[in-house]
């Protein structure tokens, strides 16, 4: 993947606005403008505005290859656009601004360590101290049903139990704003069930989810709004309600009632 | 066949009786090659994760050479640590040469680019893998190096294994730089290839034994730690 370029280590963060982050002011909507990604003279993503709201689920449906992964991806500041603006509360996403949010990727990613240190890690990594981390880690396993696995290597979970430990662990920071890549499209029904209610739970609290899914029946079940790509553009965005019986645009249309979009 | 038989006999007596001057050897040989490759370490796994790590021009060129380093022949090593050490040289004045350290030095120059360039491969494969969600916690490309290389610790044990299996074994660059002198800088290996060619077989033996053991127990070590490493998947090559 030669053309990623990842943000540039120690992204300027001058110690008032690091100030204004620890308040718990919402930095919600998340906006972008003119937001593109392009390798060579392929324009992967190209969208001309979107904003996130503050509550609620916001799930991103559309075929595979649409571009929903590397949208996600740019929104968290883990790719940079090739041209286009990202504000979140106002401000780009650097370092700072990503700690208020967090990621869950279609494959869970599992430090090579024991249960109760993936959780531990994700807290140091925000600044939590010892104490709190040990007395947070203790509660989270207990939350989550690890307990009894909280030494062990976190990779001989199944992989069920690993997608539930990076939902865990992504919502340990208690992030304003999740992102959700395809999470149980490899997963069996009951493990895709738990992690539909940590999601469900998620946005009952209050944190925003922002979840790309392929699957139809799992938008219909956790989404409040629903936003649809085709090659790397953004045909919609509409709420749950409307999406389902009366979609705006062609693709999404067909996409419902089934039909292989190219 | 007498010879051999009767050679054998006694080679093993010296090793079981634990003859003082056999272990003499063994010890300055373990010490040159641990502190070769514990210092190899030191500097050899910060500058292969840096290099995993990072995105400059040149790299690819730098990786290359790192790996051509691997295969660098003990003599050639030998003969330029020689230049550097002998009294005319650059280093001359430091009087190093025929001493352990100058064995040290060798080995180090052998040893530091297979640590170094194996503890790159190991690391740019477990950040392909953990890339993204380190960024995502936060963590920058450079930040993110102790994690990883704490996270591929199996796997770079397993280098340093190797570094030292090479730097134990190897006879050309220690017989130029340390002279081979009685009691100073006489290892396993320059020894067997004096008492062969003087004809004394036994001594030649006992240590050819030794150094065998010392292969066998550092391939058991590697083989033990291919096997902790899938069994409690912690190392930077398996993948689930
Ligand atoms: N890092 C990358 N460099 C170049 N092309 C990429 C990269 N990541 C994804 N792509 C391409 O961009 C397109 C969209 O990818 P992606 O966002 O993963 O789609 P999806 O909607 O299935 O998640 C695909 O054609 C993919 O091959
Ligand atoms: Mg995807």
């Amino acid at each position: 993947m030669p053309s990623l370029a990842f943000l540039p280590p120690f992204a300027s963060t001058p110690l008032a606005r690091t100030e204004v982050l620890t308040s718990h002011q919402s930095l919600l909507p998340l906006t972008a403008e003119g937001l593109t990604f392009r390798t060579g003279d392929r324009v992967l993503v190209d969208i001309e505005t979107l904003s996130i709201g503050s509550s609620g689920a916001t799930m991103i449906l559309g075929p595979n290859g649409a571009g929903k992964s590397l949208l996600i991806q740019l929104l968290h500041g883990l790719i940079v656009p090739t041209t286009g603006r990202i504000s979140f509360g106002g401000r780009p996403i650097d370092t700072a601004a990503r700690k208020r949010q967090a990621m869950v990727f279609q494959r869970p990613v599992m430090l090579r360590r024991s249960v109760a240190s993936n959780l531990g890690f994700a807290l140091k990594a925000q600044g939590v101290g010892r104490a709190e981390r040990a007395e947070r880690t203790a509660r989270l396993l207990v939350e989550g049903g690890f307990e009894k696995v909280a030494d062990q290597p976190a990779r001989t979970l199944s992989g069920g139990e690993q997608q539930r430990l990076a939902m865990l662990r992504a919502l340990s920071t208690e992030p304003e704003l999740v992102f959700l890549d395809e999470p149980t499209s490899s997963l069996d029904p009951q493990s895709t069930l738990a992690i539909e209610e940590m999601v469900a739970r998620a946005v009952k609290r209050g944190v925003k989810v922002v979840m790309v899914t392929h699957d139809i029946g799992q938008a219909r079940r956790l989404g409040h709004e629903m936003i649809f790509m085709h090659h790397g553009r953004l045909t919609e965005q509409t709420p749950a309600a409307n999406f389902f019986d009366q979609p705006e645009s062609a693709p999404a249309r067909d996409f419902l009632a089934g039909q292989i979009l190219t | 066949m007498q010879d051999f038989a009767q050679a054998l006999l006694s080679a093993l007596a010296l090793v079981i009786t634990g003859d003082g001057e056999l272990w003499a050897i063994v010890l300055l040989s373990l010490k040159v090659s641990i502190t070769a490759v514990v210092f190899a370490a030191c500097v050899g796994m910060p500058l292969g994760a840096a290099l995993a790590v990072s995105r400059f021009r040149g790299r690819r060129v730098v990786t290359v050479i790192l790996n051509a380093l691997m295969g660098l022949p003990p003599v050639v090593v030998g003969l330029f640590v020689y230049l550097a050490l002998s009294a005319s040289g650059p280093l001359g004045v430091l009087h190093l040469l025929y001493t352990p350290t100058a064995m040290i030095i060798a080995q180090f120059i052998l040893v530091l680019p297979i640590v170094a360039t194996l503890t790159r491969q190991t690391v740019e494969d477990l950040d392909a893998e953990y890339r993204l969600q380190l960024r995502s916690f936060g963590l920058s490309r450079f930040s993110s190096v102790p994690t990883l290389l704490w996270d591929a610790r199996i796997s770079l044990m397993t280098a340093l294994l190797a570094g030292f299996g090479r730097a134990i074994a190897e006879v050309g660059a220690v017989i130029i730089v340390g002279g081979n002198i009685n009691h100073v800088t006489r290892v396993m290996t320059t020894t067997i290839a004096l008492e062969t060619s003087k004809g004394n077989l036994a001594l030649a033996l006992a240590l050819g034994v030794v150094l065998i053991l010392i292969a066998i127990l550092v391939n058991a070590a590697v083989s033990a730690l291919g096997t902790a490493s899938t069994r409690g998947a912690t190392t930077g090559l398996a993948h689930a």
